[in-house]
């Protein structure tokens, strides 16, 4: 049985003129379900996958001055299929707004086939936290072929772009090693350190621009991936701290 | 390429006075945590490096080249795709720091109006930007400079594992003739990524990005490493 979604969803986020945050929009399609909740909107998977052959996209706007923070209600698998599966997020977020994007882990189940892009246009003044975690196979089998993109750019100007490509040479001692999980988050706005840290699986990176950081790590499984992120992203935001463990590892 | 300009070479040659001997590629951290001990892990290592930082810096080099002919300059723009491409800071201050040192070699060899601008516009431009302009100004096409940059993405830390390891010469030399199909790959990608995106800029945005998380990883831990014999 082959089955292809081709599905289009969309999240729009204002601010009203009380200052309170309304979602106006709200378009579930296909496999792709959302959910409106007190805290976030939640993407319901409505079924399997990504499977092979799925194009999958979401777009989420969020206009000037509001908030708006984005979850999934469970891990994304995906499986292989009738060819390539897709998957492209594509976020515009206002001067003055804030994009929480957070979904569950993606697991690259063997001899899956998938491509990821996540587009992000942040106006000047927006912020953002995103995070990304990607485990490479389910319990003991080896991955697929997974490719990701993630393209942030303030105004005109690039502010981070990263790709992932697993399951083609790609592993080895330089990329993954023995990681069985990988992730990022990154954070973009104001008070996050200056000083880059590292520890075991772990490193703060601030990046080029001057109020952005990307906290990647490695680990064995998805529970202590997420345990490395958590930390980095508490070392990211003690900037104002002269006492935190970023300052005290630069000057040790 | 049925022709080599022989000042490309120059620009390829390990002994071109540009400090890359300073720069292990993150191989001496990756030795320092025990990833690499002997050649299996190297070549494992430096296929991964070329595959992901060394592709990256490949379409830089590729688009700098294209560029360095091309008025007026933009090179701003493009330093920011290169920074917009490296994460770790010590990665991009090792980039700097090679960028700076190639760039003296390179306008004390050549004369060219793209190197020169370059030089005028950032004091300390990524190494793929350098690497560029001065492969157009050695009359090299942006596939010759892809196909100089991805070379070197895997000979400099090769030859820091002959002084870190101990390693045979000759063994680690069979190692990179091993991985000389894949440097051409590459390179080929590289050049290939370039080509729709025109000279004066449009299209940088969509050049190859693949990220190395251990390579981002271990450069950091370096910067605190005690004993080190290469800057990074």
């Amino acid at each position: 049985m082959t089955r292809r979604y081709t599905a289009r969803a969309a999240v729009t986020a204002e601010r009203d003129a009380r200052g309170r945050t309304r979602c106006t929009r709200l378009r579930s399609d296909g496999p792709l379900a959302l959910r409106e909740t007190a805290g976030a909107v939640y993407l319901v998977g409505a079924a399997a996958g990504p499977l092979g052959g799925d194009v999958l996209e979401i777009d989420v706007e969020v206009g000037p001055g509001a908030r708006s923070a984005v979850r999934s209600a469970a891990a994304a698998v995906v499986l292989p299929g009738d060819g390539v599966s897709r998957l492209a997020v594509r976020a515009r977020i206002g001067a003055g707004a804030h994009l929480d994007f957070a979904p569950e882990p993606t697991v690259a189940a063997a001899g899956c086939d998938h491509r990821s892009v996540t587009e992000i246009a942040l106006a000047e003044g927006a912020t953002l936290r995103l995070c990304e975690e990607l485990v490479l196979g389910r319990h003991g089998e080896r991955p697929g072929r997974l490719h990701s993109r993630l393209d942030v750019t303030v105004g005109r100007t690039p502010l981070l772009r990263h790709e992932l490509r697993v399951g083609d040479r790609h592993d080895g001692p330089a990329v993954l090693g023995d990681a069985r999980a990988v992730g990022n988050v990154l954070l973009v706005g104001p008070g996050l350190t200056r000083e880059p840290h590292s520890e075991e699986g772990l490193a703060v990176l601030p990046l080029a621009h001057p109020s952005a950081v990307l906290v990647t790590a490695v680990a064995p499984d998805a529970a202590l991936l997420r345990r490395r992120l958590a930390r980095g992203e508490s070392i990211a935001q003690v900037a104002a701290s002269a006492t935190g463990p970023a300052v005290a590892a630069a000057s040790s | 390429m049925e022709e080599v300009p022989a000042a490309l070479l120059l620009l390829a040659d390990a002994r071109l006075p540009a400090g890359g001997h300073a720069h292990s590629g993150g191989l001496e951290p990756a030795v320092t945590a025990r990833a690499v001990t002997g050649l299996d892990d190297l070549r494992g290592f430096l296929r991964g490096r070329l595959a992901t930082a060394g592709l990256t810096a490949a379409a830089l080099a590729a688009a700098a080249c294209a560029h360095a002919g091309v008025r007026p300059h933009r090179w701003r723009e493009l330093d920011a795709e290169a920074d917009a491409r490296m994460p770790s800071p010590a990665q991009r201050r090792a980039s700097r720091a090679q960028g700076r040192s190639l760039s003296r070699a390179a306008r004390a060899a050549w004369s060219h109006p793209g190197l020169d601008a370059l030089a005028a516009e950032l004091a300390d431009p990524h190494h793929p930007l350098v690497l560029g302009a001065a492969a157009a100004a050695a009359g090299g096409t942006p596939r010759q400079a892809a196909a100089v940059s991805a070379y070197g993405a895997v000979t400099g830390p090769a030859s820091a594992a002959v002084r870190l390891l101990g390693l045979d010469p000759l063994g680690v030399h069979a190692v990179l003739a091993g991985l000389a199909a894949e440097v051409d790959d590459v390179a080929r990608e590289a050049a290939a990524s370039v080509e729709d995106g025109a000279e004066d800029g449009a299209g940088w945005g969509v050049l190859p990005a693949p990220s190395a998380p251990l390579l981002d990883l271990l450069a950091e831990a370096h910067v605190h490493a005690g004993l080190r014999l290469f800057e990074s």
